[in-house]
């Protein structure tokens, strides 16, 4: 029929050019550069929930891959000497299709040198606030977010105990004998839908066990717990971010810890960056976060879908 | 039959489910940034007509139900069975009460009809979107009202009761939304 047409309409086009704009105008304010890394990598994430797409290499041989978030090229910048920067690129994930996903997405990506996890949680509220007009943020921990809608210790509760929580909650048509999977579930499918969708949610101090590239610290109650957060709105996941790990020891430890998982599931085993790993030594106290540029978009434009904010979703190119 | 993967589910994609067969109708892909993807997915039971919704962890596979939508012309009930004919390969089926359901009301000898057959067995069957039967009992027409709302119920030939103008009249063939159930027009014989 009419499938060469955009799927988003021409307001939503224009909302969208408007808040790259807001958002250039607001890191120019604050003094931080924009900066534009590769989109083609040699070597991808190692995280075992996010696949990359491959490509053919230029030189004809071997494989590469379309990067599924500019962290570790931003991070040997860092490294370099660049000082506080910022991007806005495409970022690409295998298999993510739908009703907020699609393959090929933007991303707004962001480090800062010497400011602490709560001042970044202020500019991650102030660059949300350019899409949703203002709005409250309230800060929680991962620990209270799951005492409140799951009545259960996130850091203590037993697997049984995560999979009853769970079962309650939903028809399950799997089952797994990984805790981490059950936290994502009920934290994806629980949490998420019941917090308060007028007001920014900033949910902290992660599981250990989901530190991704984040330091670890031991919180109030003794508990190890990830520098991280996530920031929420609208019912949507929309930032995550990280006081950013800077021991090359641990990120050996814990891409080793990633192939295996991979292994195990019968994944792939993607190279490792031999680049950042060199660079690690060099890289400067800083925090960083990654927000989803179309769902700000979606926000600033009440959509409900990806589609109705990008011109061509995966099914139109 | 072949398994389909979760980033394969279509809406109106027939997959087996607890060994019944199933109609998918959502598929919403839930994945956090950092971590596990899930398809939260929404099928109609085809035998109950129950709809369930299930989690699955993405990358998962359900084996695909032997069900396919049979356009077939409806011949005649015997009593007991609705019998269907395939127009071209004049091979027939037979449906019990369970299966043809509400579909009776509307069902026309020569009529072709959608039959849903699950390992070649009908499941269900799904009249044309309009059908022309006759009235076979109504309060006599009002001449001249033709222009002014009011409804009078009508029996039709099949047992339906439907709602016609008042200047309809007993014998009259008239065109109905099987959907709605809906009066059209009256058609000239």
């Amino acid at each position: 029929m009419s499938e060469w047409r955009p799927t988003a309409d021409f307001a939503a086009l224009g909302r969208r050019a408007q808040l790259l704009s807001q958002i250039r105008q607001f890191f120019a304010a604050r003094g931080v550069l924009e900066v534009d890394t590769p989109l083609l990598a040699s070597a991808p994430v190692t995280d075992p929930n996010i696949e990359a797409i491959t490509a053919q290499s230029p030189s004809g041989e071997g494989q590469m891959y379309l990067q599924t978030s500019p962290e570790f090229a931003m991070k040997r910048l860092l490294a370099a000497g660049s000082g506080p920067i910022y991007q806005i690129c495409k970022a690409f994930r295998q298999g993510e299709r739908g009703r907020r996903h699609n393959p090929e997405f933007t991303m707004l990506e962001w480090y800062r040198p010497d400011m602490g996890l709560d001042a970044l949680i202020d500019e991650v509220a102030a660059v949300v606030a350019l899409a949703s007009g203002s709005a409250d943020v309230a800060r929680m921990t991962y620990q209270q977010v799951f005492e409140m809608h799951c009545h259960l210790n996130p850091h203590t509760a037993s697997l049984v105990e995560l999979k009853a929580c769970a079962g309650q909650h939903l028809d399950l048509g799997f089952d797994s004998d990984d805790r981490d999977l059950w936290l994502q579930l009920l934290m994806s499918s629980v949490v998420e839908p019941a917090l308060d969708p007028e007001q920014i949610s900033i949910v902290c101090d992660f599981p250990e066990t989901q530190a991704a590239l984040a330091k670890i610290a031991v919180n109030g109650e003794g508990q190890r717990v990830a520098r991280r957060f996530e920031a929420f709105y609208a019912g949507m996941e929309l930032a995550n971010g990280y006081d950013e790990l800077r021991d090359a020891g641990e990120l050996v430890r814990r891409i080793g810890d990633d192939h295996r998982r991979r292994g195990l599931s019968g994944q792939d085993l993607p190279p490792i960056d031999r680049y950042l790993l060199k660079a690690m030594p060099y890289l400067p106290e800083c925090t960083g976060v990654a927000i989803g540029f179309d769902r700000l978009v979606m926000i600033a434009c009440k959509a409900e879908r990806i589609d109705q904010v990008i011109a061509f979703p995966l099914e139109r190119v | 039959m072949a398994n389909y993967s979760t980033n394969e589910f279509r809406n109106g994609l027939k997959v087996m489910l607890d060994g019944e067969p199933c109609s998918i109708l959502e598929n919403e892909f839930v994945k956090p940034g950092k971590g596990q993807a899930f398809n939260r997915v929404r099928l109609r039971n085809l035998n109950s007509g129950r709809v369930w919704e299930r989690t699955f962890k993405s990358g998962e596979s359900l084996e695909g139900a032997d069900v396919v939508d049979q356009s077939m012309e409806y011949l005649y009930n015997d009593g007991e069975f609705y019998h269907f004919m395939d127009p071209e390969s004049f091979e027939q089926v037979q449906a019990d009460a369970k299966a043809v359901g509400d579909a009776s009301l509307w069902l026309k000898e020569q009529d072709v009809c959608t039959v849903t057959l699950y390992n070649g067995a009908p499941l269900s069957v799904t009249p044309p979107n309009f059908v022309e039967l006759p009235i076979v009992e109504t309060d006599p027409g009002v001449k001249g009202d033709t222009a002014q709302g009011g409804t009078k119920p009508a029996h039709l030939s099949t047992g339906a009761v439907v709602k016609v103008p008042l200047f309809i009249s007993e014998g009259e063939v008239i065109k109905v939304d099987t959907r709605t159930g809906e009066y059209q027009n009256r058609v000239k014989s």
